[in-house]
C-alpha cells in the first residue's frame, strides 16, 4: 500500500498522518468500551453505594439526602455483628474444609494425572455443569431428615430418630464446602503443576527424604496457590446466602440475608449500602493484601 | 547408631515402598472418593428427575415414589420456569456476544501495548483483578443502588448491562492467557503483502486467536447462564432461570427443574468433552 504512493503525494501524507493518530490511538479505543463499561456499572456504583451509606433515606418517599452520617455504620454493625460474626466463622471453617480436601487431590493430578490429567480436572470442574441453586437445592434432599444418607442410617439404627442435620450450621457449611470446592481446588492445582520437577529432584540429588522435599520445596512453592485459592474461596462464601437459605435455619442468619433483605424487602437502601460497604472494605483487605504479596495479575493464572 | 536411631531413619528400600504405596494407592484411591464426592450430588439430580409425586400438587418430595418419565414428557408443563429458562438463554446469548466482543479487544490492547503508548495499562489491570475478587452480593447490590438512584426500570436490560459488566474480565484474561504466545511476524508479513488493517485482523489476527475468544465466550455463558445474586437484585419482572427455582424453594419445587438441570448439566459435559477430544486431537 505505502509504496503505490508517492511520498511527496499530498494525499499519502494525508493518508500516513490518519494511520498515525489511528495507530497512536488504537490502544484507547481499543479499552475504552471495556473501560466504559467498567467504569459506569462497575466503579461509579461502588462509589455510589459508599457515599448512600452516609445518606439518610426517608422510608416513605425512598429519597436520599446526604448527611455524611457515619453513624449508620456502627448502628448497622451493633444490629448485625452476630451476623457478621456467623458468616466469617462459616466461610473461614468451610474454606479450610475446603483446602485440606483438595489439596491432596490437587497434588495428585499435578504429579500423578499423566495422560488423564484433563480428565480429572474436569471431574474437579463437574458441579459447575450444574446450576448453583440446584446443586444446593439437591443438598437439601441429600441432607433431608429420611433422605438418601440419614434415612438409610436411620433405618439401620446407626442414628437416632431425631436426628437431623438440616437447618444447622454443619448443613451451611457443607453446603458452601461443597459449592466452591472448584474454586479452592483448582488454583492448587495451578500452583503445583507450576513448580519445576527439576527443583524437586535437585533436593533429593542432595539427599532430601520424600517429606523433606514436600515441605521444604513443593509447600514453599505452593504459598501464592493457597493465597490464591483462600481469597478466590473465602470471599463469595463471606456473601452467599443461599446455602444458608436453603440449608440453614433460622439461628444461623449471614450477612448477605441481611443486606437482601434491607435492598430487595424493606427498601433500607442506607442500611443495605453500609453493611455493603463494611463487606467491601472486608474483602478489599484480603485483594489488597494479595496484590502487594504477589501482584495483582498473578490471579489470572489461577482461573 | 542405636536401635532407636535405625528404626527413625527408615531403609532406602522401605522409602520407595512407601512412595508407591502412596502413589499407587492412598492418593488415587482418596482422590476418586473426593470424585464421587463431587459427582453424587448430580446423580442423585438426575435420579430424582426420574420420581413420581405424590398427590395433584406435581411438586418433588424428598422421599422416592416409583420410577417416571413424565416430567421429560412434559417438561414445558410449567410456564414460569420455562419462560424463565429462556430468558436466560436468550441473556447468556446477548451478554455473551457483547462480553465477548468487548473483552476481546481490551484484551488484544493489553498484549499489544504498553504504558508509554497505553497510558492507563496498569489501572486496567487492577480494575480487573477487583471485578474478579470483589465480593458479587456487593456488585449486585450496588447496581442495585445505581438503577434506583436514577430511575431505571429492572428487566431485562438492566440484567444485560449487569451480566457483561462481570464477564468482560473473565473474557479479558482467558483471551490474554492465549494471546501471549502470539506471533506478531505473521501479522507483519500480512502487511509486507500489502493487506490492510482490516483484512489482517479478519483473515489472519482473528482465525489465530480464535481458540481463545472460543474459550472466553464459554467462560462468559457459563457464567451468566448460572448467575443468581446479581440476577436476584436486578430481575424485576424479568426472571432468569436461577432466580425463579429460588424463589420455588419457598413454595415447592416441580420435577421439571430437575429437567432442566439435567439438561443442562448434559449438554454443558458435553461441550466440555468434545474441547478436550478436539484439543487432543491437535496435539
Amino acid at each position: 500500500m505505502e509504496q503505490l504512493v508517492p511520498p511527496d503525494h499530498p494525499g499519502g501524507v494525508a493518508l500516513r498522518r490518519k494511520r498515525r493518530v489511528g495507530r497512536a490511538l488504537a490502544p484507547y479505543l481499543l479499552s475504552l468500551p471495556s473501560g466504559l463499561w467498567l467504569l459506569l456499572l462497575f466503579i461509579v456504583p461502588l462509589l455510589l453505594m459508599l457515599s448512600l451509606s452516609l445518606k439518610t433515606c426517608s422510608p416513605s418517599t425512598g429519597a436520599c439526602v446526604m448527611a455524611w452520617h457515619w453513624g449508620e455504620f456502627s448502628s448497622q454493625i451493633s444490629l448485625y455483628h452476630q451476623e457478621f460474626i456467623t458468616s466469617l466463622y462459616f466461610a473461614a471453617a468451610a474454606t479450610l474444609v475446603d483446602l485440606v480436601i483438595s489439596f491432596p487431590i490437587a497434588y495428585w493430578i499435578a504429579f500423578y494425572g499423566g495422560r488423564r490429567k484433563n480428565f480429572f480436572l474436569l471431574m474437579l470442574l463437574v458441579p459447575f455443569f450444574v446450576s448453583f441453586v440446584i446443586r444446593t437445592i439437591v443438598w437439601e434432599f441429600v441432607l433431608s431428615n429420611n433422605g438418601v444418607i440419614l434415612g438409610a442410617l436411620k433405618n439401620i439404627h446407626l442414628l437416632p430418630h431425631g436426628f437431623h442435620i438440616l437447618g444447622t450450621s454443619y448443613a451451611v457449611m457443607a453446603g458452601l464446602a461443597y459449592n466452591y470446592l472448584p474454586f479452592t481446588a483448582l488454583p492448587l492445582y495451578v500452583a503445583l503443576e507450576r513448580i519445576d520437577r527439576r527443583v524437586l529432584e535437585a533436593a533429593y540429588d542432595l539427599y532430601a527424604t520424600k517429606r523433606v522435599g514436600f515441605m521444604k520445596v513443593i509447600m514453599p512453592l505452593t504459598v501464592p496457590g493457597i493465597f490464591a485459592a483462600f481469597l478466590l474461596t473465602f470471599i463469595p462464601m463471606f456473601g452467599d446466602y443461599v446455602n444458608q437459605e436453603i440449608l440453614g435455619g433460622t439461628s444461623n442468619t449471614m450477612i448477605g440475608t441481611v443486606i437482601q433483605n434491607q435492598f430487595l424487602v424493606t427498601l433500607d437502601y442506607a442500611g443495605g449500602a453500609s453493611l455493603s460497604a463494611i463487606l467491601l472494605v472486608v474483602a478489599l483487605l484480603g485483594i489488597f493484601l494479595y496484590a502487594r504479596l504477589l501482584g495483582s495479575r498473578t490471579i489470572e493464572q489461577y482461573l | 547408631m542405636t536401635a532407636l536411631d535405625q528404626t527413625l531413619t527408615p531403609t532406602p528400600q522401605l522409602e520407595v515402598a512407601k512412595k508407591r504405596r502412596w502413589g499407587r494407592y492412598v492418593l488415587p484411591t482418596y482422590s476418586w472418593l473426593v470424585i464421587a464426592y463431587l459427582v453424587f450430588p448430580i446423580i442423585i439430580m438426575i435420579f430424582y428427575s426420574f420420581n413420581k409425586t405424590i398427590g395433584s400438587m406435581q411438586l418433588v418430595s424428598f422421599s422416592w415414589n416409583g420410577f417416571t418419565t413424565q416430567w421429560y414428557h412434559q417438561w414445558s408443563n410449567v410456564p414460569g420456569l420455562t419462560a424463565a429458562f429462556w430468558l436466560s438463554i436468550r441473556l447468556a446469548l446477548v451478554s455473551t456476544l457483547i462480553a465477548t466482543v468487548l473483552g476481546t479487544m481490551l484484551a488484544i490492547a493489553l498484549v499489544r501495548y504498553r504504558p508509554p503508548r497505553f497510558r492507563g495499562k496498569g489501572m486496567f489491570e487492577q480494575v480487573i483483578f477487583l471485578n474478579i475478587a470483589a465480593p458479587e452480593i456487593v456488585m449486585g447490590a450496588s447496581l442495585l443502588g445505581l438503577f434506583v438512584t436514577f430511575n431505571i426500570g429492572r428487566g431485562f436490560m438492566t440484567l444485560v448491562l449487569a451480566h457483561v459488566m462481570f464477564s468482560i474480565a473473565y473474557v479479558t484474561v482467558t483471551v490474554r492467557a492465549r494471546l501471549a504466545g502470539f506471533d506478531t511476524a505473521l501479522e507483519e508479513a500480512a502487511y509486507d503483502l500489502g493487506a490492510t488493517p482490516a483484512v489482517t485482523f479478519t483473515r489472519v489476527t482473528l482465525p489465530l486467536i480464535m481458540p481463545g475468544v472460543l474459550a472466553g465466550a464459554m467462560m462468559a455463558f457459563a457464567i451468566s447462564i448460572d448467575d443468581f445474586v446479581t440476577s436476584n437484585f436486578l430481575s424485576g419482572t424479568s426472571v432468569p432461570f436461577p432466580v425463579w427455582v429460588y424463589g420455588a424453594t419457598r413454595v415447592g419445587i416441580p420435577p421439571q427443574v430437575f429437567v432442566f438441570g439435567t439438561a443442562i448439566f448434559t449438554v454443558g459435559i458435553g461441550f466440555a468433552i468434545l474441547s478436550i477430544v478436539l484439543a487432543r486431537k491437535k496435539a
